[in-house]
């Protein structure tokens, strides 16, 4: 078993035997005291690498694959030890799809050689990975999905139209659904599959949203080639594989620890106490209304998180989202009011192509106009209550009219 | 922030759990509240009895070397949660903490082991509805004795001492006979509300009122989120339970989506509640940070309970009208801890001091 003292002994023979270049400078020039920039020698990605090679990278994963097979609480030790280094990361947040919905489902369903070939580049961000699964004619009814794979030999000739992309202008792989029997009913006929976004077939336009900016984009597929060898899980499993992705992806948009005062409330705070002429009462109750909801979201967060740590993994992960989609929201909304006259204008329409969403980097009324997005992206909320309905309270389903027919013969 | 509260409840913490409830589930069914409301003795002293002498839990905060359990907060907000899931009417909040925290600020162990040992009931003589840095109405002290008269007091029917602020600053132990205790018509059943008048009664001088009345009240609003925790968390069970039941259109209309939604909203407030409510009742516990986590559990708790036990009336529809369904008791108690300790809008402005988020 792998304990924290453990790990802290491996992490220094990590850092002795691969001293990152990006080490601060000692703290003191007299006397014996960390490892000099002189001695420094390995650079980001060969830091990277070897941290992965150590098993240090994700230690709940298995070893050999980044990880030791230790506990995922333990994770925070290494991350601590080398944060203290002064030891580059991976960036996580550039290659948040990866690392957060493309590795746990390659993991658990990947064939050794497809493990073995993509969780080290994935992990160190040579390789940023993408998310082929909405369309246009499908959003909350994922499973009605319309791309077509068709079998060709060896090979997969996928075509079809895939939309709300991020990163696919950077992606050098995509987790890819697609429909591999339309005879079937629409569950029962899809398959999963790892694209290449280099192949000749894949075009990517940047799909401008409300914020005049295209943090997104439209990925058409048209006779795109994929080897049965990068299906990931058995044909017409697809749906089931996805799962793992969508409840990884919801831990990931709701489950991101806070400090106090963390998130969209933060600059609305700071307006607030910055800015003493903007102040009415009304702004005041609501402003403290929504204050107090963050910290009470930010706790129920901590608390899901201290259950997952404990083996009590709790069913608030929706929740999460849900509470978090409906703050940003609020928050944004009353901090466009607050600012008055300001509120009236708007920083920057011009059309760019972020690689991550800055929500305080920005004016409020960009903050307002993308918060939008978090009740739609990763589950509508409405979508998200029927989940906590169902799987948590245990109400009835909808009467269903779509579970036992092809896919082909459903209204569209 | 140094170290992360523990949010979590303990397996001694769910043991106590299933021993209170099975206790109550005994003692404190549904039927036998509603009916023991309207009768001249609406506090149920069998099952206090059971639970503070019988289980020990009246001197869980107080040190054993005092005649207490020497336990903590934590374990108190998990009483508190059962005794509001059962909409219990008995003297805990009031006589196990509210006067029992007075009386650790004050100088009076005597009367701290009796109150412990739960033979004798106490209450503090401030109305209900003063928050915890609010204004409270005092006594006048003169030639030895008391004289004026307090309303608002919960529990004071049932109580053997009264705790009184006095106009010289001090807090005095009453003989509950020495006093006129008058009980008032309240909209919550199952929390009575007294008047207490006072024509020269003796009174024994315990120390100041001031830092006893404010670690009384801080600690009883902080705790009473775990006792919203529980009224709005069996509410939400109940509707649940019932709605799968209910059938109308030939369908149980739990599976209707409108419905469905609600419960599910519902169901993340409760959610939310849980984590502030023991955010509270850890803070208590270690000391950190105890004035923001109570003034946030308060400022969301009470809004939560009120919610949680109107939609249960309305999911209800007809039946949760009706005085025979307990569901009603739920509501007044609700509505009645919105007022309790301060009101939600009493918590959030001392949130604004403690944060500096000015008002204009």
């Amino acid at each position: 078993m792998t304990d924290a003292a453990e790990l802290v002994r491996r992490t220094a023979e990590l850092l002795a035997a691969h001293p990152p270049t990006r080490l601060p400078p000692p703290p003191s020039t007299e006397g014996p005291a960390g490892p000099s920039p002189l001695s420094a020698t390995t650079d980001r990605l060969d830091f990277l690498r070897a941290r992965f090679d150590a098993g240090l990278a994700w230690v709940h994963y298995p070893e050999g694959l980044g990880g030791l097979g230790a506990p995922r609480s333990l994770q925070a030790v290494v991350d601590a030890e080398l944060e203290a280094a002064g030891a580059p990361d991976n960036d996580p947040r550039r290659i948040g799809i990866g690392l957060g919905m493309a590795a746990p489902t390659i993991l658990k369903y990947g064939t050794e050689e497809q493990k073995q070939r993509y969780l080290r580049p994935l992990w160190t961000g040579e390789e940023v990975w993408c998310q082929l699964f909405s369309e246009p004619g499908a959003g909350s009814d994922l499973a009605a999905l319309g791309t077509r794979a068709v079998r060709e030999g060896e090979d997969w000739v996928v075509n079809g139209q895939k939309v709300w992309t991020s990163s696919a202008h950077v992606a050098r792989w995509a987790i890819l659904i697609a429909r591999t029997d339309p005879d079937v009913p629409k569950h029962a006929g899809i398959t999963y599959f790892l694209c290449d976004m280099t192949d000749p077939g894949v075009e990517v336009r940047p799909l401008r949203q409300i914020t005049g900016e295209a943090e997104f984009n439209e990925v058409f597929l048209t006779d795109v080639r994929i080897p049965d060898s990068r299906r990931l899980g058995e044909i017409g499993d697809g749906w089931r594989v996805a799962q793992t992705t969508l409840n990884n992806e919801r831990v990931a948009i709701g489950g991101m620890r806070l400090p106090r005062e963390g998130g969209m409330i933060a600059p609305a705070a700071k307006t607030w106490r910055e800015r003493p002429e903007l102040r009415t009462h009304d702004l005041h109750q609501r402003l403290l209304k929504l204050w107090v909801e963050s910290e009470v979201a930010r706790l129920t967060a901590e608390r899901l998180r201290q259950q997952l740590v404990a083996g009590q993994p709790g069913p608030e992960g929706a929740g999460m989202k849900l509470a978090f989609a409906r703050l940003n929201q609020e928050i944004s909304g009353l901090e466009v009011e607050l600012r008055g006259e300001e509120g009236l204008l708007y920083d920057d329409w011009t059309m760019r192509r972020p690689e991550l969403v800055d929500f305080v980097g920005r004016d409020a009324g960009y903050r307002y106009l993308r918060s939008k997005g978090n009740s739609i992206e990763g589950g509508t909320s409405e979508v998200l209550l029927n989940i906590v309905a169902e799987r948590v309270l245990g109400l009835p389903s909808e009467p269903r009219t779509d579970k036992d027919v092809a896919w082909k013969d459903l209204a569209r | 922030m140094s170290t992360q509260p523990d949010l979590l409840y303990s397996e001694e913490e769910e043991a106590l759990r299933s021993a209170v409830r099975d206790l109550l589930a005994d003692h404190c069914d549904a039927p036998g509240v509603i009916a023991r409301v309207e009768s001249g003795a609406p506090h149920d002293l069998a099952a206090w009895k059971a639970l503070a002498d019988g289980m020990g839990l009246a001197g869980l905060l107080v040190p054993e070397d005092k005649g207490g359990q020497g336990a903590t907060h934590r374990e108190v907000a998990v009483v508190l949660e059962e005794l509001g899931r059962a909409v219990a009417p008995v003297p805990y909040l009031t006589s196990a903490v509210v006067a029992t925290e007075a009386l650790l600020a004050s100088d009076a162990d005597d009367l701290l082991a009796e109150l412990a040992s739960g033979r004798r009931i106490g209450a503090l003589a401030v109305s209900l509805s003063v928050a915890a840095g609010g204004p409270y109405k005092v006594v006048r002290h003169e030639n030895g004795v008391l004289h004026g008269e307090l309303t608002g007091v919960a529990d004071a029917a049932v109580a053997d001492v009264l705790l009184v602020p006095a106009d010289d600053g001090g807090l005095y132990a009453v003989e509950a006979d020495a006093a006129t205790v008058v009980a008032q018509p309240t909209l919550d059943l199952t929390r009575p509300l007294a008047t207490v008048r006072l024509d020269g009664a003796p009174g024994r001088l315990l120390g100041d009122a001031e830092p006893a009345v404010r670690r009384a009240l801080r600690t009883a609003a902080g705790l009473l989120a775990s006792e919203q925790l529980g009224l709005a968390d069996w509410t939400l069970t109940e509707t649940v339970r019932y709605l799968k039941e209910r059938k109308q259109f030939n369908r149980p209309v739990g599976g209707f989506q409108a419905l469905k939604h609600r419960l599910a909203q519902l169901w993340l407030e409760v959610a939310s509640l849980r984590a502030a409510a023991r955010n509270a009742a850890d803070a208590l516990t270690t000391g950190e940070d105890i004035d923001l986590a109570v003034a946030v559990a308060q400022a969301y708790a009470a809004p939560v309970a009120v919610h949680a036990a109107e939609e249960a009336l309305q999911l209800h529809a007809g039946i949760g009208m009706t005085w025979e369904h307990p569901v009603h008791l739920y509501l007044k108690r609700a509505k009645a801890d919105s007022i309790a300790y301060g009101t939600a809008g009493a918590h959030r402005a001392a949130v604004a001091e403690l944060v500096d988020l000015q008002a204009p």
